[in-house]
């Protein structure tokens, strides 16, 4: 090893005294036109990696178990959102339907579509609850309730939800490989920004809101609503 | 163009610089941040429709109201229920943790046949039918040969359908060895047999009450309905009511109570009369004594003798200073207690002590009583009550043929009723006895509600006796200490999964029922008793199976409960909220028609002399308990284990309490360990000195020393009972053992 290193060393000292008296380090001389080169090319590398290839492998995409068409439903509805819905009587929130809950109209098959063949025969008559896949769920360490938010905020679903229900088709569920949660928390775009209020809903989100609304900061160390507002 | 190290270290700055560019480092490390706290073993309940299921309690005779939280069909949390005349919203630590018994692993999942050695652990799955079967068979064949009255069955209690059913099975079958657990109840219910003669229950009307005068009862450590007594507690603290606690070691009742009286330990029937002397005395008696009362003075029986009256008795006996000297309580201290006492406008005294569950002398449950009623403390508000056994329970007699008549005529193995003990029930005490006054051998014995080989006094004895046995059959929920020992497991259903009536809840002055409903459905292969009775009867066959006319437990039950049925699913109980006693002439049914004063218990004082030789064993030894252990049948569950302190299990080992003085003498420093020694065995105990106790006694929790059920419980500290012995009290052969002679030794 230590002639090995001997000879290495000789060599640059060699090379360094031949080449002393033309400046290779110039730009215009070329050797740094491949360390330039090279450094692009590694930029570009992570560019492409960070903002393209990234987000394609960090969340897989699952489709839902039924085509679920929101808009039809709306329009079949008297009450909107909350038909389906609905605060129960003792104020918590349904969230997402029981089978028992479709059954009120699906108990047979109502038109002709592929996804309610496969609703009724695979769900209602064999009296499963329908796996759904639910964009919006928050972690567990997060108490959410809808009727501070809707009823006493008199917050619109749309302000959360967005306007999912205007939607044909249920759209791919994205699950974050690593953490397991759906795209839709840390929202569509991976940078980050968002253009309407729907489009993510990390902690910050939850406070930025709350401090607009309330015009209240109770916590000095956050500097937003104290963490026991959504952390019990 | 030349490709060097430096084009790479380039390439390299540009992959770093541009992956600060993206949103990749960023997002991975909140990612990553996420994924540390998303362990898969992190329990996350699931999100699902929230309700309430109202049940009763059935872990203690507390009978508490419970108002279950379930999310979907999984229980999440045990409530109380709000506004119960019980425990009105409240719920002790064994209620709170009673999910663990519910989805803990220690429960048996399937009816089970043993194949090993007896207590080997090794066992069989079996069907139900088939252990029906078994049962059945076996019992059939004693009944055939003639040795029907040769089984035996105990339970927690004889109250309420459940065991009813028991006691009709052994009736119909033809034997009459029903056996109840005993506690400080059985002696209270002995008093007001002789006394009041009535077969009641003793309750206790604790909010309305003045001044309360306890003899070691743990009011909030267990006795009576725990919960109730412990509001009861707050309301007293709030009204003023004073409260004195008789009782040789500083508990927590002493501790909160107004004054602690620390008294020489099996002394307080002495008290009492001493107490009674003063009231006496001062002529401070009320008028009930004179007016309803027999056998207060000096009287003739019906062969012209000559019979002391027991205020002839108590003047001539119980001076303070006499007292004092037994007691070690200064003269000039009891005139004053009996004063107070006296002087309030509605005093209470009560006897028990600890959880209830240690066993009282005959002479000091007396003695108390009539301390109530020397100052009229009987059947009125703020005192003791007489409460009606419950009666709802109203099915004919099953008809009996040859063999069960037969059977029956040959009378309780333990003599209990008999010449030999007239006032007693059961006599659980005797099944162990090596000088055995048992008439035959047991050849079957059934258990459930109870856990005799962990709970009796002398656990080895008691197993020795089991040993005897050549027939066990529990039908536990889990793997106890009896149940270990069983020949076939038919497992009940936990109260939580189980439709079941809980009568009477202890010490409650009111007639009260609650209603154990299903919470949730039933996870296991497991069976309600009841409809394992109904099984077992109906496979014998005969008269046997004809007394049991009901499809199942539950149409048992709601026939049994009739019209308060829809009530009692509605509310969740049922209640005699109006229910007062009378405390004239019609509550007394003795030969005289009044309050009798007893000459034979109260003639010479007679203290429970104590197992074992003094200069042999110089020490006492003595159980208490407290709120965070269960003492009863069930065995804590690993939240109440984590809520002990470390002066009274740490790791695996058992304390005992010691005075300093005691412990100076001995030469043991806190924390160090000892050898304590009983006459039934000696085991390895730590010393915890501490200055709440009298020199000269031990002290140990209840509750410990399981070699059952999970790592969390089994092998914690010491059994308090496999060091005690039974004393059988002279007056009424009940159990009188409050402890045991000890001594203690370096390790």
């Amino acid at each position: 090893m230590s002639t090995m290193d001997d000879n290495e060393n000789a060599v640059l000292e060699g090379t360094a005294g031949h080449d002393g008296d033309v400046p290779e380090d110039s730009p215009e001389n070329g050797p740094w036109g491949p360390v330039l080169l090279f450094f692009f090319v590694g930029l570009a590398i992570s560019l492409i990696v960070g903002w393209g290839i990234f987000p394609q492998l960090l969340y897989s995409k699952k489709e839902q178990p039924v085509d679920f068409n929101h808009k039809l439903h709306v329009e079949e509805v008297e009450n909107g959102c909350e038909s389906c819905h609905y605060f129960r009587a003792d104020g918590s929130f349904s969230g997402i339907p029981k089978i028992s809950d479709c059954i009120e109209c699906h108990e047979d098959t109502m038109g002709e579509s592929e996804a309610e063949h496969v609703f009724v025969t695979e769900y209602v008559h064999k009296g499963r609850e329908v796996p759904w896949m639910v964009y919006a769920k928050q972690p567990d360490c997060v108490f959410f309730s809808h009727a501070a938010h809707v009823k006493m905020g008199e917050i619109s679903c749309e302000t959360c939800h967005g306007h999912i229900g205007e939607s044909d088709h249920a759209r791919a569920y994205e699950e974050n490989r690593i953490t397991g949660y759906s795209r839709d928390i840390w929202g569509e775009r991976i940078s980050g920004f968002k253009k309407e209020t729907w489009e993510r809903m990390k902690m910050d989100d939850c406070a930025g809101c709350h401090e607009e609304m309330t015009g209240r900061i109770t916590s000095v160390q956050t500097q937003y609503d104290a963490c026991f507002v959504c952390h019990k | 163009m030349k490709i060097d190290r430096r084009c790479f270290l380039s390439l390299g700055m540009g992959l770093s610089a541009g992956a600060v560019l993206t949103p990749l480092p960023w997002k991975l490390a909140d990612d990553s941040s996420i994924w540390s706290q998303n362990w898969e073993w992190t329990p996350v309940p699931k999100d699902d429709v929230a309700s309430y299921e109202k049940t009763a309690c059935s872990l203690c005779p507390g009978g508490c109201g419970l108002l279950v939280r379930k999310v979907g069909n999984r229980a999440v949390k045990v409530e109380g229920m709000p506004r119960h005349p019980v425990n009105n919203g409240g719920v002790c630590t064994l209620g709170l943790s009673s999910l663990q018994l519910l989805y803990g692993p220690t429960r048996i999942k399937t009816p089970l046949k043993r194949i090993g050695n007896r207590g080997d652990g090794k066992w069989e799955k079996i069907s139900w039918r088939a252990a029906i079967e078994a049962v059945a068979k076996k019992l059939g064949d004693h009944r055939k040969k003639g040795e029907s009255h040769m089984v035996a069955a105990i339970m927690g209690s004889d109250r309420g359908t459940v065991p009813q059913l028991m006691a009709r099975l052994l009736t119909a079958y033809g034997s009459p060895n029903f056996f109840r657990m005993p506690s400080a109840q059985d002696a209270y219910e002995s008093t007001l047999y002789l006394m009041h003669g009535v077969q009641a229950m003793a309750g206790f009307d604790v909010d309305n009450t003045d001044y309360v005068l306890s003899f070691g009862s743990g009011l909030i450590e267990g006795w009576g309905a725990p919960v109730h007594m412990l509001q009861a507690n707050s309301r007293w603290k709030a009204t003023g009511t004073k409260v004195v606690q008789v009782e040789p070691r500083l508990s927590n009742t002493a501790a909160k109570s107004d004054e602690w009286v620390a008294i020489i330990p099996g002394t307080e029937a002495a008290l009492a009369l001493g107490l009674a002397h003063v009231i006496l005395k001062e002529n401070k008696q009320c008028d009930f004594v004179s007016n309803a009362a027999f056998g207060f003075d000096d009287w003739v029986d019906e062969n012209g003798q000559q019979k002391k009256g027991f205020k002839q008795i108590v003047m001539a006996s119980y001076s303070p200073e006499k007292v004092a000297t037994i007691t070690g309580i200064a003269a000039e201290k009891i005139v004053r207690l009996a004063k107070e006492f006296a002087g309030a406008k509605r005093p209470l005294a009560v006897a028990g002590r600890g959880s209830g569950n240690t066993p009282v002398g005959f002479q000091e449950m007396m003695a108390v009583h009539a301390l109530n009623a020397l100052v009229g403390s009987i059947n009125r508000p703020g005192g003791i009550w007489t409460v009606p056994e419950p009666d709802y329970v109203k099915w004919p007699a099953p008809e009996m043929d040859q063999i069960a008549a037969k059977g029956i005529q040959q009378g309780r193995l333990d003599g209990a009723g008999s010449s030999n003990a007239p006032y007693a029930r059961f006599l659980l005490n005797r099944l162990s006895q090596a000088d055995t006054k048992n008439k035959y051998s047991l050849k079957a014995l059934l258990v459930s509600g109870a856990n005799p080989l962990y709970s009796l006094p002398d656990t080895k004895a008691v197993q020795k006796a089991f040993d005897g046995i050549p027939f066990i059959a529990s039908f536990s929920s889990y793997f106890d200490e009896t149940t270990q020992y069983a020949d076939i497991i038919l497992p009940n259903h936990v109260f939580l999964e189980r439709l079941e009536d809980v009568p009477a809840p202890r010490g409650f002055h009111k007639p009260m029922i609650g209603l154990s409903q299903p919470v949730v459905s039933s996870k296991y292969d497991t069976r309600h008793i009841g409809d394992a009775l109904i099984a077992i009867a109906r496979k014998i066959g005969g008269t046997v199976s004809s007394a049991f006319p009901w499809n199942n437990y539950e149409t048992c039950l709601r026939t049994t409960l009739a019209d308060k049925w829809p009530m009692m699913v509605k509310n969740g109980f049922w209640w005699n909220q109006s229910y007062l006693p009378s405390n004239n002439g019609a509550g007394f049914h003795t030969p005289s028609g009044k309050f009798e004063f007893s000459e034979t218990v109260f003639s010479t004082y007679q203290p429970v002399a104590l197992e074992g030789d003094e200069s042999a064993y110089p020490l006492v030894l003595v159980p208490y308990d407290h709120m965070r252990l269960s003492s009863g049948y069930v065995g804590s569950p690993p939240f109440m284990m984590k809520t002990v302190s470390d002066k009274i299990v740490k790791g695996n080992d058992g304390f005992v309490e010691i005075n300093p003085e005691t412990a100076k003498k001995l030469k043991l420093a806190d924390g160090q360990s000892a050898v304590l020694t009983t006459p039934k065995g000696s085991v390895n105990v730590r010393v915890n000195v501490f200055d709440g106790i009298r020199p000269g006694l031990l002290a140990m929790s209840r509750g410990l020393g399981h070699t059952a059920y999970d790592d969390y419980l089994a092998g914690k500290g010491v059994n308090v009972h496999s060091l005690m012995g039974p004393v059988e009290d002279p007056l009424s052969g009940l159990d009188a053992a409050w402890g045991i002679r000890a001594k203690l030794t370096k390790a």
